[in-house]
């Protein structure tokens, strides 16, 4: 008897999972919006030329090549790497200040709302395949591997490994960063003859790693997100202490376990509503049946 | 009682606050003593490293 209703319990929650349509479509709206705003130099398109205003004294809050033809502004992460390499500065206070201003305010909504590549990802993520993958073993270990690129190529390499001037390259612009290959080494390639002629291993090397990001795009979610986003490592620190956060009603919660089904990054709110892990798409908060999941800035009310 | 005195503190906005005001401050000194000028030197010229070119 016992078994029959656990076997009719799994099958309803396999139902459930199967039923749980979530629409993600306004959210990828406002990605769309914000990587057209933030690459809004449309003319470099064309020309093959990259902007040269004063905007790009200004970082943008997500993975955005600034060698991309459209961008308008900066990439924290190689303009981190720019400054902690020159031979002047070896600390970045406006960068690392800009980082923590966003971070403390608003944790990975940015990684959710405001990264270019993470809707690449997303859109990668939506074609059909018959197998995607969830998560696998060694999950969880790799995705500390994000933390160890952020120290070794954005903080250590550019900071010691240094030429007879004293500047280090932004290494990991130069040896991993896929958003760079397809938002500025694939176009301004295509569009400028003299580049063309000066490619070679590393630009072989970058395209790998892009092709390989694309196909595990298709198969788990925002692989680059979860394993290697240097930016992302460093704003999941401050998801627990910022600003605006993700609340669990635990009144309301029924413990039905949907918010954890449909979560993408493999989180569960109920767990940890702050997770460092979570990108704050909002998934969760759709898929609650009782509303017990709200996010913002207001004060926790103390029975939460 | 202790530990619930932490957990609402971490939980209250402040530490964010402290957090952006810190941020704010390192912002404005770095500004101050120039650091926008390599970020600006770097993001207007095409960063060969970025693109895969060397």
């Amino acid at each position: 008897m016992s078994n029959q209703k656990n076997n009719d319990n799994k099958s309803n929650k396999k139902q459930n999972t199967k039923n749980m349509k979530i629409n993600e479509w306004p959210r990828h709206g406002i990605q769309a919006l914000w990587a057209f705003i933030t690459n809004s130099h449309v003319t470099g398109f064309v020309t093959g030329k990259i902007y040269t205003g004063k905007l790009k004294n200004a970082c943008v809050p997500g993975l955005n090549c600034y060698s991309c033809p459209g961008a308008v502004g900066a990439c924290p992460i190689g303009s981190l790497q720019a400054v902690i390499g020159s031979w002047n500065f070896k600390m970045a206070y406006y960068v690392v200040g800009f980082l923590i201003f966003i971070g403390a305010m608003v944790g990975r909504l940015i990684c959710g709302f405001l990264c270019p590549f993470g809707l690449i990802q997303d859109l990668l993520n939506k074609i059909p395949f018959p197998k995607k993958i969830r998560t696998f073993k060694g999950d969880k270990l790799l995705r500390k591997l994000k933390y160890v690129i952020f120290a070794v190529f954005v903080i250590l390499l550019p900071l010691f490994l240094v030429d007879i001037m004293g500047q280090g390259a932004p290494y990991f612009c130069k040896l991993i960063c896929p958003a760079g290959t397809l938002e500025g080494g694939l176009p301004l390639v295509l569009l400028n003859k003299s580049m063309r002629s000066a490619l070679g291993w590393l630009y072989i090397w970058k395209n790998v790693i892009l092709i390989i990001t694309i196909i595990l795009s298709i198969l788990i979610y925002r692989p680059f997100c979860k394993y290697i986003c240097p930016l992302g490592a460093l704003y999941s620190v401050f998801n627990p202490v910022s600003l605006y956060k993700y609340r669990v009603d635990k009144d309301k919660c029924i413990k039905c376990g949907k918010c954890a089904k449909a979560c993408q990054m493999i989180v569960d709110p109920v767990e940890n509503s702050n997770s460092p892990e979570c990108i704050r798409c909002g998934r969760c908060k759709k898929a609650c049946p009782t509303g017990a999941i709200q996010c913002g800035i207001r004060k926790t009310p103390d029975r939460l | 009682m202790n530990k619930l005195k932490t957990s609402k503190i971490w939980n209250s906005k402040w530490p964010a606050v402290i957090l952006m005001l810190v941020g704010a401050c390192f912002m404005g000194y770095g500004i101050s003593r120039g650091e926008l000028a390599v970020v600006f030197t770097k993001a207007i010229n095409i960063c060969m490293e970025c693109v895969g070119i060397g």
